[in-house]
C-alpha cells in the first residue's frame, strides 16, 4: 500500500507530517478558543440575568 | 434580493455561519482526504523529481491560499476603513492565524523540497524572498491586533497595515513575472494547457486545493463567529466595571 518513495521519503514524509500538523494545530486552537470565549461569555450573562 | 450588507450585521452572521459551517467543514475534509490520498497514494513518480513530486499537494495549495488569505484579509480590511463594519474586520482577525499557518506550511514543504531539487533549503530568490516577507507581515499583523487595547484603533491600523501588506502578497504570486529570474518555476496550475502540469498530477492538486480553500471558509466563519462573541464579552465586562 505505502508508495516506494526511494531515497526522497524523508522529505516526502517530513512535508506531509509538518502539513497535517500544522493543519490539525490551528483546527484544534480554534476549537479550544472558541469553547473557552463561549463559556466565559455564558457565565458572564447568566451573572448579569440573576442580578 | 437581500443586501451583502446585511451579512454586517452580528447577528445575521451568527445564523448565517451556523448554517454554512457544517457543509464547508464537511466538504473541506472530504476533499483534503481525496485529494491527498490520491495524490500521495496513487499518481506515479516524476521523471525528473522522483517521487518529491508528492509535496506539490501540500505545498502548492497552502502557497495560494496563504496569498489568498491576505487579499481576503484586505477586502474585509476596506470594508472596515470605508464602511465600519465590526463584522467584517473581525473576519479579518480571524483570518490571519490561518493564513499565517497557510504561509508556515508553504516555507517549510517548499525548503524540504527545495533541499534535494535545488540543493539549498533556501533561496534569496524573488518569490521566496517576498512570501517570507508576507511571511512576517502576517505576524505584524497578529502582533498589532494583541499590543492595541482599543479595538476600533486595533482594526484602523492593522487595516493599513493590510493594505501596505498586500504589496508583497501581490510579489509574492506574480514575482516570476517581474524579475523573471531566481530558483524557482513559474505557476504551476495555468489554463494553457501546454504550460499545466500533466492531468496525472493536476485533478488531485485542485481536489486538494479545493480542500484547502474550504478549509480556510470554514475556518474563517468558525473564528470570526468566536471574535464576535468576545467582542461582545469584552463590552458586557466593560459594562460591569462602569456599573
Amino acid at each position: 500500500m505505502m508508495p516506494d518513495l526511494g531515497t526522497y521519503a524523508v522529505p516526502v514524509l517530513s512535508s506531509y507530517a509538518v502539513s497535517l500538523g500544522l493543519l490539525i494545530a490551528v483546527v484544534a486552537a480554534s476549537i479550544w478558543k472558541a469553547r473557552r470565549v463561549r463559556a466565559r461569555l455564558e457565565e458572564v450573562e447568566t451573572r448579569r440575568g440573576r442580578s | 434580493m437581500s443586501s451583502l450588507w446585511e451579512y454586517a450585521n452580528p447577528r445575521k452572521f451568527m445564523a448565517t455561519s451556523a448554517f454554512l459551517l457544517p457543509w464547508t467543514a464537511g466538504i473541506a475534509a472530504l476533499c483534503l482526504v481525496t485529494g491527498l490520498v490520491w495524490g500521495f497514494f496513487f499518481t506515479p513518480d516524476d521523471f525528473r523529481q522522483g517521487s518529491t513530486v508528492k509535496i506539490i499537494y501540500v505545498h502548492v495549495p497552502a502557497a495560494i491560499m496563504a496569498v489568498n488569505a491576505w487579499f481576503m484579509m484586505l477586502v474585509t480590511s476596506i470594508i472596515w476603513v470605508i464602511r465600519r463594519h465590526h463584522v467584517s474586520v473581525l473576519a479579518a482577525k480571524a483570518a490571519a492565524p490561518v493564513g499565517v499557518v497557510f504561509t508556515v506550511i508553504a516555507l517549510a514543504t517548499g525548503a524540504l523540497w527545495g533541499q534535494p531539487m535545488w540543493g539549498t533549503w533556501w533561496e534569496w530568490d524573488p518569490r521566496l524572498t517576498s512570501f517570507l516577507i508576507l511571511f512576517l507581515f502576517y505576524l505584524g499583523y497578529m502582533a498589532l491586533w494583541e499590543a492595541i487595547e482599543n479595538p476600533d484603533s486595533a482594526a484602523d491600523l492593522t487595516s493599513v497595515l493590510c493594505l501596505v501588506g498586500s504589496v508583497f502578497a501581490v510579489i509574492s504570486r506574480y514575482a516570476l513575472l517581474f524579475w523573471n529570474q531566481g530558483l524557482h518555476q513559474g505557476a504551476t496550475l495555468s489554463l494553457d494547457a501546454e504550460q499545466n502540469i500533466s492531468n496525472v498530477y493536476w485533478y488531485p492538486l485542485v481536489i486538494t486545493l479545493a480542500g484547502f480553500g474550504f478549509l480556510f471558509i470554514a475556518l474563517v466563519l468558525y473564528r470570526t463567529r468566536t471574535e464576535i462573541r468576545a467582542r461582545r464579552l469584552k463590552a458586557l465586562i466593560a459594562q460591569e466595571r462602569m456599573a
